[in-house]
C-alpha cells in the first residue's frame, strides 16, 4: 500500500493510491490531502486506477475530505475505479457526492 | 481446518481468532480468502463480496465490538459448502442493537465519515444474522 503524489501540469495534485485504501491507511491519504491544501493547493484528484479495494474508512475519508476542500474552495474528484469500487460508491450512493471519471487523463481534461 | 461432512455435503470450516488490532485485518481477510475461496471458485463478485465484508465485519468487531481493548480478541469462523459461505464473526463487547444502525444513504446522512460498513455488509450478503447480544453477525453467500 502506498500513496504517490505529483502535480499536473494543469494545477491538479493527482495522488495515486496503490493497492488498498482502508482503516488503516486512510489517515496518510488524509495527511497527503490535507498537506496540498497546506500548501494552497485547491484541486485534487485521487487516481485509483491501482487501487484493487477501499472498505467503509476509506470512503468516510474520502467524503471528508471532499468537505475539507469544499470548505476551502477548492475541489476533489476521483478516477480509474474499477468495476468493484465503482460498486460500493453506487450502492452507497456517494457516487452522487464526487465527480467521477473513468481515467486520470480524463478527469485532468474535464478539471 | 477442519474438514466436515454432513447429509453427503462436503464442507469444510476454518475458524480464526483474530486480535484487536485493526492492522492485522487485512491479513486475517488474505488468509481465510485463500482458503475459502480455494475450491469451487466462486464468481468474481462473490470473491470481492466475501473480502469486502469480512473485512467490514471485522473492523466493526474490533472498533464498536472490542473498542479496541487489546485485551480482547475476534473470533471468525467460516463455513465453505456446495450450497455457499457462512462468515461468523464474533466480538467480546457488550453487542448492539442492529436495527436501530440508521441508513447512511439518507440525504442527511451522505455525507457523514461513518456508518457505512454494516450497510455495505447487508447489501453484499444474501443473508445476515445477529444473536440476540448483538455480538456476533453470521453473514450468508450462497453460490448462485
Amino acid at each position: 500500500m502506498s500513496f504517490t503524489v505529483r502535480k499536473d501540469a494543469r494545477g491538479v495534485v493527482v495522488i495515486g493510491v496503490d493497492g488498498q485504501l482502508i482503516v488503516g491507511n486512510r489517515h496518510e491519504l488524509k495527511q497527503k490531502v490535507l498537506d496540498a491544501i497546506e500548501a494552497g493547493e485547491r484541486k485534487v484528484l485521487i487516481d485509483f486506477t491501482s487501487t484493487g479495494y477501499i472498505d467503509s474508512s476509506g470512503l468516510g475519508a474520502l467524503v471528508s475530505l471532499s468537505k475539507k476542500l469544499r470548505d476551502a474552495g477548492g475541489d476533489l474528484r476521483l478516477a480509474g475505479l474499477n468495476e468493484d469500487l465503482r460498486t460500493l460508491f453506487e450502492l452507497t450512493k456517494l457516487d452522487t457526492l464526487f465527480s467521477i471519471a473513468d481515467s486520470a487523463e480524463q478527469a485532468l481534461a474535464n478539471f | 481446518m477442519a474438514p466436515a461432512r454432513s447429509s453427503g455435503e462436503r464442507a469444510v470450516e476454518i475458524s480464526l481468532r483474530v486480535p484487536t488490532d485493526l492492522e492485522v485485518v487485512e491479513e486475517a481477510v488474505d488468509l481465510l480468502a485463500r482458503h475459502c475461496l480455494a475450491s469451487g471458485l466462486p464468481p468474481h463478485t462473490a470473491r470481492f463480496n466475501f473480502r469486502v465484508v469480512l473485512a467490514e465485519a471485522l473492523a466493526n468487531a474490533i472498533i464498536y465490538g472490542n473498542r479496541l481493548d487489546p485485551e480482547k480478541s475476534v473470533d471468525v469462523r467460516v463455513v465453505v459448502s456446495r450450497s455457499g459461505l457462512t462468515v461468523q464473526v464474533c466480538d467480546q463487547g457488550d453487542g448492539f442493537d442492529p436495527s436501530v444502525v440508521p441508513d447512511p444513504t439518507e440525504p442527511n446522512r451522505l455525507e457523514r465519515d461513518d456508518g457505512r460498513g454494516l450497510f455495505l455488509i447487508r447489501n453484499l450478503v444474501d443473508e445476515v444474522r445477529f444473536n440476540e447480544r448483538g455480538n456476533t453477525i453470521c453473514m450468508v453467500l450462497r453460490r448462485a
